[in-house]
């Protein structure tokens, strides 16, 4: 099958179209580009180039894998909703993935894994996988001194420096990762499409209101 | 000669997520086929106004559902669509990420162009599905929570100039302050109307902001207003006296009512336009319309409002607007066109 495979959760846009037999899912197209404050500009046009690469028609896709975050919720979003519409629109079924999964199927390392990304804030989005790449605790979103690393000998992801293990690629989630990671969800209904933003909106409710009596009086 | 066409609007600048449909016939005019509008308007009621983070949320979730319900409402396909519409700017920046990423791939899988367009515009060019064509020269205000201005329209899809606009809060703005003053629900509109009715509006006599003979003409300013209601109220508190709600409702809305219209009129008759269009979230207030429609018949223009589902944020108006530039035959926008918060009046199409 043919599967196309977005991610927007991270500094990455991410877009590729996917090959999905017995064997091990294979690119048939991609593009990543690394730039976080373009994600809403680059993500359809990368898309656009990957078929025309590929030799293919976006109807011509069986299923829509896209990264569900955790990420900054912006940039989320539009890979989120392109999906949902593309979805909508060739009469596909659209599947969420944790997006730190995907970079966990990818990681070069044997064994117990961390996968960390950037959540701003001095924060990082993480997950701990096991040897085979099964999620065992996450995603959560925490100071990267507050992660658990003990029993984790690597970490991948753009922040995985930050855990103070050793660092493996990959830095962010790619379309064979994205694929991989979905493998199992791809065979059944999907799942709603929610993304996983681990935070409350910014937001407060009003105070007591200030005098202006008073502050006119200053 | 061109056959109907089929335009899709998506609009998601503020807190509605808006999916509409309307036809463009071959003779120029357009006809509305769906309307489907979802709100997050009660999600943000305890916040006392938009929390963008929760109208970008709430668009997301909505954008699919919302498509379904005015597909279905008109009996079309997406199939059936020959153009897509997308409100562009101005607006809240993430709010209108959701909308504009939707769009593109929904003109990418249906292999149709897309327009980025403008949201004010929008809010003009609904006006022709209810009442027809547009003069070649008209006036426009446009009141809602998020804009308060003037524009002159010389061709819906085409050119588009602001005179005039708020230098402070927009209108209905005020609206929203002066009712947490009475604690009065969130949005302020309808209560404050509501309560109006039943008030004085010689009562008190606020402030008329910007109408001095040095202030600018066509400009506009509420935030004096909202402090002088503030003012009176808390002064009264003070004195331990009984609060005249619907007094200071009437009394407020009146120099609401009054600077719009007045501002308008006057700006009609020194462009020399026969016709005022109303429109925007504030555009259903009745003290509003009531004394446009008495100051435009004494000065012999001809007033147009949208009926008020038409006026609030919506799908409609922005498939509206892209049938006009289509019919205009602008240049579709690309796609990698950004999402624009601050988009200039003037733009209609990004190109
Ligand atoms: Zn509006």
């Amino acid at each position: 099958m043919l599967v196309i495979a977005l991610d927007t959760s991270t500094p990455a846009v991410t877009a590729g179209l996917v090959a999905l037999d017995d064997g091990p899912p294979r690119a048939l197209a991609e593009r990543v580009t690394v730039n976080p404050r373009a994600h809403g500009e680059l993500l359809m046009p990368q898309l656009l180039d990957v078929m025309t690469e590929a030799g293919r028609e976006l109807a011509e896709a069986d299923a829509i894998v896209v990264g569900a975050g955790p990420g900054p919720f912006t940039g989320l979003r539009v890979g989120m909703v392109t999906a949902a519409a593309l979805g909508q629109a060739c009469g596909r079924p659209v599947h969420p993935v944790c997006s730190l999964d995907a970079i966990a199927a990818q990681a070069t390392a044997e064994g117990p894994l961390l996968v960390a990304t950037d959540a701003r804030r001095k924060e990082v989005y993480w997950a701990a996988y096991d040897a085979a790449r099964t999620r065992i605790d996450g995603p959560h979103v925490q100071r990267p001194a507050e992660v658990p690393t003990d029993g984790f000998a690597a970490a991948a992801g753009e922040m995985a420096e930050a855990l103070g293990i050793a660092a493996v690629e990959p830095r962010y989630p790619t379309p064979v990762g994205l694929v991989t990671a979905a493998r199992a969800a791809l065979q059944g209904e999907p799942a709603p499409l929610v993304p996983l933003y681990l935070r409350r909106p910014d937001a407060a409710e009003p105070g007591k209101r200030k005098s202006v009596l008073t502050r006119g009086a200053k | 000669m061109t056959a109907d066409r089929v335009v899709l609007g998506i609009e998601s600048s503020c807190d509605e997520t808006g999916v509409g449909l309307v036809r463009l016939a071959a003779d120029g005019t357009v006809e509305l086929l769906a309307d489907a509008v979802a709100s997050s308007v009660d999600e943000h009621a305890r916040f006392g106004g938009v929390v963008p983070e929760i109208a970008s949320r709430a668009h997301l979730a909505a954008m699919a559902p919302t498509m379904r319900r005015a597909l279905d409402e008109s009996g079309l396909e997406l199939s059936d669509v020959d153009a897509i519409a997308v409100t562009a700017g101005p607006g809240l920046a993430g709010a209108l990420m959701v909308g504009v990423a939707a769009a593109k791939a929904y003109a990418a899988a249906l292999d149709v162009p897309l327009f980025g367009v403008n949201h004010l515009g929008g809010h003009v060019a609904v006006d022709t599905l209810e009442h027809g064509p547009l003069p070649e020269r008209c006036l426009a205000l446009l009141v809602s929570g998020g804009h308060t201005q003037l524009l002159l329209v010389e061709g819906i899809g085409e050119q588009i100039t602001e005179i005039g606009s708020t230098i402070d809060d927009a209108a209905g703005e005020a609206y929203d302050k002066v009712a947490r003053i009475l604690d009065l629900p969130y949005p302020g509109g309808p209560p404050i109307d509501k309560q109006a009715k039943l008030g004085d509006p010689k009562a008190i006599a606020f402030p008329r902001g910007l109408t001095g003979p040095r202030d600018a003409k066509y400009d506009f300013s509420f935030s004096g207003l909202k402090t002088a209601v503030a003012r009176w109220v808390e002064t009264e508190q003070r004195e331990g006296r009984e609060i005249p709600v619907a007094d200071v409702c009437a009394s407020f809305q009146e120099a609401v009512a009054d600077v719009l219209t007045a501002k308008a009129v006057r700006a009609a008759r020194d462009l020399d336009v026969d016709t005022l269009v109303i429109s925007g979230g504030v555009a259903a207030n009745s003290r509003l319309s009531e004394l446009a429609a008495q100051r435009c018949a004494e000065a012999g223009i001809t007033l147009r409002v949208p009926r008020p589902r038409l006026c609030t944020d919506n799908g409609a108006m922005i498939a509206a607007l892209g049938a006009h530039v289509l019919a205009a035959g602008a240049k579709p926008s690309p796609l990698d066109m950004p999402a624009n918060p601050g988009l200039p009046v003037g733009t209609i199409v990004v190109q």
